[in-house]
Formats: C-alpha cells, structure tokens, sequence
C-alpha cells in the first residue's frame, strides 16, 4: 500500500512540476492542482497507514490496542484541502482576469514586470533629448 | 493576553467588513485598531522582557497535542515592530491610497494581513504556522492585484504561483516531519528531532524547509518573484510587503532551524552562508541596473535579506542577536524609503529615475526624510543601519568568516552606491523638461503633501534615528532573544510545561 502510494506521491509531483514548467497559464495551473494533491498524499501517508483500525475508543471505555490508525494526517489534510481548495480558486480567476486583461496564455509574452518595460523602450529613444533640453532650462 | 494580537486583527476586519460602505468609518477603525495593537503588543513585549516566555494551549488540550501559542522575546520583538510597521501603513494609506481600492476592500485584508503575519509570530505549532502563512499569503495575493492593472496582475500572477509552490514544498516538510517524529509542536520537535534516524532524513527536511521559507523570504536564487511584483501594486501596500513579508519567512526559517537543525549545522552552515552572500551580491547588483524607483527599492529588500540570512548562518548569540536588530532596522528602514517613494510620485506624478528631478529645490524636508532612511540602509553612523551592519560584522569575524564579512562590506558600499544615485535622480539633479511636448516629462500633480504622509514618514525616520542611538541597550534585549534561541530549554520548558 505505502509503495503504491509513494509511487503516486512520486507521478504526481513530477507531473505537477513538468505542468508547472510550462509556458501555458492554465497548463500551471493544471501542475499547481497536481502538486497540492501530491502534497496532500505526503501528508495522508505521514501517519503509517494501517488498515481497518480506526482509533475508536469502544462504548466499554478500553482503549484500543497499540497500532490503531493516526489521526492527525486526516485532520492536517481536511485542513490542507481546504485551503488549497480556496488558494485555487483564487488563482484559476486570477489567471482568468489576467488573461482578459492582457489578451495572453503565455508565459513568454509576460515579462512587462521583469525587464524592460514600455515606458523604457520611449525612454531609450529620448534620452538624449533629455540631457539636451536641462541644459535649455536651467542655465 | 497573548491571543490579543489574533484576535484584535479579526475584529477589525470584520467590523471593517460591516462598514463596507462607509469608508471613513473603516478608516478610523484602521488607524485606532493598529494603536490598540501597538499598545497590546508592547503590553506583550514589556511582559516577556520581564518575565520570559508566555504562551497558552488553545481550547485546554495540553502541549504536545494542542496547538499553543508562545511568546518569546524575538517573537515580542517581531510583533512590537510590525504592529509600529502596521500603524505607519495604515496612517499612510489615509493619504496614500485612491478612492476604488478603498471601496473595493483595502482595510479588511489590511487587517487580515495583520492576522496572519501575527499568527506566524505568536505561533508554537508547525501547522499552524502554515495555517498562518497561508492567511498572510492570501490576503496579500488580494492585495497585490486589487485594481486589475495590467502590470499589477501580471506581477501578481508571479507572485501567486511562486509563493504556492514555496507553500506546498514546506507542507510536504512538515508532513515529513510529521512522519519521522511524530509531532508538530515546535518545542516538542526540538526534543525528538536529534533522534531521527537516519541522520540524512533530517538534512532532506531540512533542505525542504529551506527552500520553502527561501522563497518565501526572497534568498537567491529563489527570489526572482519579488522584483518582479513589488513594484506593481500602490507604494502603501508594496511599503507593508517590504516590511512584513519576506521577513515573515525570515523568522520562519530562524524560528525552525534553532529549533530543530541547529544539530546539522556542518551542513547548513555552509549553504547558508553562501547563499547569503550570493543573496547581498545579486540583490544589490541588480539594483544597480535599475531606473524605477519601486524596482530599485525592491531589489535591496533582497540584498537586506542576505544579511539577515548571514547572521543565522553563523549561529552564535552576538550574530543571531544582530539579525534580530537588523530585521527591526530593516522593517522600518525600508518603510520608510518605499513611502517616501510613494510621496515623490505624489508630488512628480512618477517612479521613474530618469524622469524625475529637482526635489531637492521643491520639497528640502522630504529629501532630509530620505536621506536619513536611506543612510541607514547604507549603513552610515550614527544610524540604525550602522549598528546593525557593525554588530553583525563584529560576530562574522568572531567566528573568522572572512569572506562573507567581506562580501557583507562590499555591498554595503554598493548600497550606498545605490542611495547616492536615487539621492542624485530624483533630489539633486535638474528637473527633465519636455521640449515640444514630445518628451513625456510628468507635469508636478501636487504642490502640497497631506499630513498623513508626512507623519508615519517622519515618525519611521525617528524610530531609525533612535535605534541607532540607543543601539547599545536594544542590541543587548536582541543579543537576550537570540540566546534563548540558540538555548531552547527554557522556551520547551514553558511549552510542554514540564514534560518528561
């Protein structure tokens, strides 16, 4: 079962992150989804998986015996899912606007924010009428 | 008492919420609701100062089962500074902030914000302390693209998918962490983790959590997120970004790695010190190449962060005692800095370098209130910068690293570099002039700066001024926080309570 589910763990995050790898926003957004669920199968797994011993203590009020399942992964994971599921809502419409704002699905096209932006490319033309016309003003 | 600073955000935002009309109501809440937090939270610090450490277990389930809330001193120190941080936002943004952001919400993720970079400080818990990221996170996501600009959205786009990933790789952390010791409160970590077997295993997790909070607080080279989305949303909330954010996940990675890999330090040590160094080095660089204000601004939080992150790294009292006084320095330092670049855009209607000019003829207090932020960052005696960088040297050389105190001058004379050019563009030079209208030279908007940008302003040059002359006393309470870091017996004893 762990081995089945390591094997999972291990698609899911390769896949999640080769998705993530590409150029297309909503292919990112496919890896993001993958990845929580991957991540969300660490947390399942981190508890030693142990079948059909639910840790139950019995109307008689005997504990149950040593080895009954953890039931703190499934509490982390209800609470991982839950925000995961908010965060990705937020995200497919913020892609979503992105992309009615800017008229783009990929990645390439944006890069306003990190290097040379519009207002650069004027300046590079008109840098020199710059320097030219402070001499003009201030004698 | 030590719920407060949760529960008081909450509250705001919530009434914040009801009064989502009125948006002067919502005002007063926020600059009334951050006075009340900095009270509380200097309630809290005067308390731990006095007395170590506080915390409670919430709803009665005893440590380790619970979630508990702690206080110690680097947490009271981190909340003093940040609620002083918040209050300085938020009389900004009276001013500083247009009519559709303030309709449309600004004040309730204000507050929310505040929530959750609280929470990250107050908690003991590891889950709950990705609870609390995850509350700042999404708050700030909002934040970032409220309005919908072009650029906003597309920084924000970065922004959103960079810090994700960087939450799901500490989730899987702590799921590991969960796996190998069966625990996820911070104190009882402290105790089990030595005894993980293999040894590797620890390592492995620890590289996650590095990784996870590296993005978070922006080390190379896992920061390229940050300079290309700060710079978008308005200069109230990329000032409150630059001051909380990144040093969130600084205290997070400070936080988790005294406690829990101070036994792999052969390891980390290494990689830390030289990311830290490579962190300072790119981060100032790339600030050198840059012609807008906000831009340049951002990528010297990055280069601040090596700093922080070259204290850690060599995890003695003096040197983590340092980072601690430098955090503090930075916050306000950097504030300061972004706000008076939101005040230059006011009166020039531009962030742009090359556009700018002539400041220093119109408006001589508001190049003064630069200067002062600005030589602290560079770290110019008798500022708080100074000291910070000083004290952080001093331990560096302690513990004969000399390449990274080298490294660590060097870009503190390429800061400077980098202050004297924005003090030159944007203050001392002439102003540019249109000819023919051809040149899209911005016509001054503004001849007057509203009081409530001049106060936070002013009040975060003091504090700046401040730290650097009473420097001594204040770097000895850090010098106390980082000691009880690096000894956690008396912060485990508090939380367990006495546990065998």
């Amino acid at each position: 079962m762990s081995v089945l589910l390591a094997a999972t763990v291990g698609v899911l995050f390769a896949a999640g992150l080769y998705m993530m790898l590409r150029r297309s926003l909503v292919k990112i957004l496919v890896g993001l989804l993958l990845l929580s669920h991957a991540v969300n199968l660490v947390l399942f797994a981190s508890g030693n998986l142990v079948p059909g011993r639910p840790p139950i203590i019995p109307a008689s009020g005997a504990p149950p015996a040593i080895g009954y399942a953890d039931s703190v992964p499934q509490a982390l994971i209800l609470t991982a899912i839950v925000i995961s599921f908010g965060v990705t809502a937020f995200a497919v419409v913020l892609v979503k606007q992105t992309n009615q704002v800017i008229g783009v699905d990929d990645l390439n096209e944006l890069r306003n924010t990190d290097a040379h932006t519009e207002m650069d490319a004027v300046f590079d033309l008109d840098e020199e009428l710059i320097e030219h016309c402070e001499e003009e003003e201030y004698p | 008492m030590i719920a407060l600073p949760l529960l008081l955000p909450l509250v705001f935002a919530v009434f914040s919420l009801l009064a989502w009309r009125l948006i002067n109501v919502q005002k007063v809440i926020a600059v009334l609701g951050s006075l009340v937090l900095l009270a509380v939270n200097l309630a809290i610090f005067l308390q731990v100062q006095q007395g170590g450490v506080l915390s409670i277990q919430v709803g009665r389930w005893t440590a380790p089962f619970g979630v508990s809330l702690v206080v110690d001193l680097l947490s009271a120190i981190l909340l003093l500074t940040a609620s002083l941080a918040a209050l300085a936002a938020a009389v900004f943004s009276l001013a500083g902030m247009d009519a559709p952001r303030l309709r449309w919400g600004y004040f309730p993720l204000f507050h929310f914000l505040m929530m959750g970079v609280n929470g990250a400080f107050i908690t003991g818990d590891l889950f709950n302390l990705y609870v609390w990221f995850e509350v700042m996170l999404m708050s700030s996501f909002v934040l970032m693209v409220l309005g919908s600009g072009r650029f906003q959205l597309e920084g924000g786009l970065k922004y959103v998918i960079l810090n994700l990933l960087s939450s799901m790789l500490f989730l899987s952390a702590i799921g590991l962490t969960y796996h190998f010791t069966g625990a996820l409160n911070l104190a009882d970590l402290a105790r089990r983790m030595p005894a993980v077997e293999p040894r590797g295993l620890t390592v492995l997790i620890g590289v996650l959590f590095m990784v996870g909070f590296g993005i978070k607080a922006a080390l190379f080279p896992l920061y390229f997120w940050l300079p290309a989305s700060y710079h978008t949303p308005p200069v109230t909330i990329a000032a409150l970004f630059s001051g909380l954010l990144s040093k969130v996940g600084f205290y997070a990675l400070l936080r988790v790695f005294s406690l829990l890999f101070s036994g792999q330090w052969e390891f980390f040590q290494p990689l830390l010190l030289a990311l830290a160094g490579l962190t300072m080095v790119s981060g100032v660089l790339g600030a050198a190449a840059q012609t807008d204000f906000r831009r340049l601004l951002s990528f010297h939080i990055i280069s601040q962060i090596g700093y922080l992150v070259m204290g850690l790294a060599l995890f003695s009292r003096e040197a983590i005692g340092a980072a601690i006084y430098f955090t503090v320095h930075v916050i306000f330092a950097k504030m300061a800095l972004f706000l008076i670049a939101g005040m230059v855009q006011t009166v020039s209607g531009s962030f742009d370098l090359r556009r700018l000019g002539g400041l220093y003829r119109r408006f001589p207090a508001l190049s003064l209130a630069f200067l002062v932020p600005a030589m602290a960052l560079a770290g110019l005696p008798p500022l708080s910068g100074f000291f910070a960088k000083l004290l952080l040297v001093i331990a560096g050389l302690q513990e004969s690293r000399y390449v990274i105190v080298a490294v660590a001058l060097f870009v503190s004379l390429l800061t400077l570099f980098s202050m004297t050019k924005i003090w030159n563009e944007v203050f001392w030079k002439l102003a540019p002039v249109s000819s023919a209208g051809k040149l899209p030279s911005a016509p001054p908007q503004n001849d007057a700066l509203p009081a409530a940008m001049w106060a936070p302003v002013v009040g975060l040059s003091v504090i700046v001024i401040l730290m650097g002359l009473f420097a001594d006393p204040l770097s000895e309470i850090a010098n106390r926080a980082a000691a009880s870091l690096l000894d956690p017996q008396g912060y485990i004893n508090v939380v367990l309570g006495g546990l065998p």
